[in-house]
């Protein structure tokens, strides 16, 4: 026993340095790349550069208006999808009639690439924020309007039945049975929402916009300022990373309660 | 609340009428389809009478004109440069998916150490580097497949993996002791313990082929159906573009659709 605690420890101490040498690996390649292997400096910026780069931007908070862009739209998308898919999920869910007639119906769109729409989205709202906010909505309430159905629709029967037979009204089942067993699903449901609802909004600022996260990494490389981009991709990406880690966190402690 | 229990029925108007309601209770498909009848209905009288025909269009129009829009020079060949795109860029990610996904699958050490590295590469918001994608591949074909690729084959890869580790050690020890060698341990044990897993990552593969070939079609594109939606964006066409949409989102749906039939078809053996 004890020597197997102490194999799968140096395994894993073995599988860390494993890792670090493949990143310092990938940095030394990057490096070489730009230095003595004569890669152009358009299609791949010097390391030394790009970090100069991010110092600068982090310090200079250069990409503070455009992720109050970013977020703004991401807020009312997320609001929109939220209160629809949690409201017709609901409402959805009261009759199991109509979970056969809407889920299969809801799923088969959800199937669908809904980037897709962003043409149309453009064509009828415009290159500013409306487009994004809508296509964002659209994106993130499938997840949302399916895991809302699937919480409320599927609760265990012995517990409805049990609260029934013990004399609860309808507040007190919403309020003690159905609400604490839909929520799980819910809450996941909302997180991935959140997710697609970000990524969807940073995708149309990328293809089609005047402002925002997207926008200015593809401003930066119509410029060919491409060491000063890959630094802004990395903010863009750590800012995302924060975002979800954020919802997690909330997702779990919600959870807790 | 008829979760709570049936829906206490309504007394009936008639035998007809409470015949035709059970009817459509136990056939929900009909009332799917009413759903769908109406909504394309409320469709057609919002844009034929109420709204700007500039931004958007009939559904009896857009489908009229869909010989039209077939007809407009170089739309027909962007569908099939766009299917050809989805095709070599999902050949493409399960050919790299699968290769990296046994490797890593295979040999425990290289699953802890390489599997965090994947999964993160995996969870980075991708579309952050498609201008990267276009700077290196240029604004033409490869662009588009090297960014299908890259959406498609971290979940095939990750479903190969997982398939791999998945299979019982019993199988490996009872196929050695009976002395079968490392490529009977590869045909007879993992390849078809790997079938299910693998289709389940096509299907998920697929998906992302699809995003990333669309997502830098609409980026930027000089012959692809990204030309011609910005095209018809620009000209106000909304009656083609509304079309042209709709015969993609018809192809997205049929290759999800066919992948997901053969996955069910290579899944069943184990149940």
């Amino acid at each position: 026993m004890n020597g197997d605690d102490k194999k799968n420890a140096s395994h894993r101490l073995s599988s860390r340095l494993v890792q670090a040498a493949f990143l310092a690996i990938v940095l030394l390649l990057w490096f070489l790349a730009t230095t003595k292997w004569g890669v152009s400096r358009i299609l791949l910026p010097n390391p030394v550069n790009v970090w100069h780069q991010l110092v600068d931007i982090v310090a200079s908070g250069a990409f503070i208006p455009d992720l109050r862009v970013t977020l703004g739209e991401l807020a009312a998308a997320f609001a929109i999808a939220m209160s629809l898919g949690v409201t017709i999920g609901y409402l959805i869910s009261r009759s199991r009639y109509w979970i056969r007639v809407f889920e299969p119906l809801l799923s088969a769109i959800y199937a669908i690439p809904i980037i897709l729409f962003l043409p149309l989205y453009v064509l009828l709202l415009g290159l500013g924020p409306a487009s994004k906010i809508a296509l964002g909505a659209t994106i993130s309430f499938f997840p949302i309007v399916l895991s809302t159905i699937a919480g409320f629709g599927y609760v265990d029967r012995r517990l409805l039945t049990a609260a029934r037979s013990m004399g609860a009204n309808n507040i007190q089942m919403f309020r003690h049975v159905l609400l604490p067993a839909a929520l799980p699903v819910i809450l996941a449901g909302l997180r991935l929402g959140f997710t697609v609802a970000l990524l969807s909004v940073i995708a149309s600022e990328t293809i089609a916009s005047f402002a925002g996260l997207g926008h200015h990494i593809v401003d930066l490389a119509e410029n060919m300022d491409t060491a000063r981009m890959f630094a802004y991709i990395a903010v863009v990406i750590a800012i995302v990373a924060f975002l979800n880690a954020v919802v997690s966190k909330i997702e779990g402690r919600a959870r807790w309660r | 609340m008829a979760v709570t229990g049936a829906k206490t029925a309504r007394p009936a108007a008639g035998p007809a009428a409470a015949c035709f309601r059970r009817w459509l209770m136990r056939h929900p498909g009909v009332a799917r389809a009413g759903v769908v009848i109406l909504l394309v209905a409320v469709w057609e009288i919002a844009a034929r009478f109420f709204l700007d025909r500039d931004f958007i269009s009939p559904p009896s129009t857009v489908l009229a004109s869909l010989g039209e829009l077939f007809r407009t020079p170089g739309v027909l060949s962007a569908l099939w440069l766009t299917l050809y795109e989805i095709t070599i860029g999902f050949i493409l990610s399960a050919i790299i998916g699968a290769a990296i996904g046994l490797a890593v699958g295979l040999n425990r050490f290289a699953h802890q150490s390489f599997m965090p590295i994947i999964l993160l590469l995996y969870g980075l918001p991708q579309i952050t580097i498609l201008p990267i994608f276009v700077l290196v591949f240029g604004i033409g074909v490869a662009s588009k497949i090297a960014f299908g690729v890259s959406h498609g084959m971290f979940p095939i890869m990750i479903a190969v993996a997982a398939g791999v580790q998945k299979i019982e050690p019993v199988y490996f020890n009872s196929a050695r002791s009976m002395g079968a060698s490392r490529w009977h341990l590869l045909r007879y044990v993992i390849f078809p313990h790997l079938v299910p897993s693998f289709f389940t990552g096509l299907r998920l593969g697929m998906s992302g082929v699809l995003l990333g070939v669309l997502l830098a079609e609409l980026y930027v594109s000089t012959a692809g159906i990204g030309y011609f939606t910005s095209i018809f964006t620009q000209n106000f066409d909304a009656t083609k573009l509304i079309g042209l949409v709709s015969v993609l989102a018809a192809i997205a749906i049929a290759l999800n659709e066919s992948v997901r039939r053969i996955e069910l078809h290579y899944a069943r053996w184990r149940d």
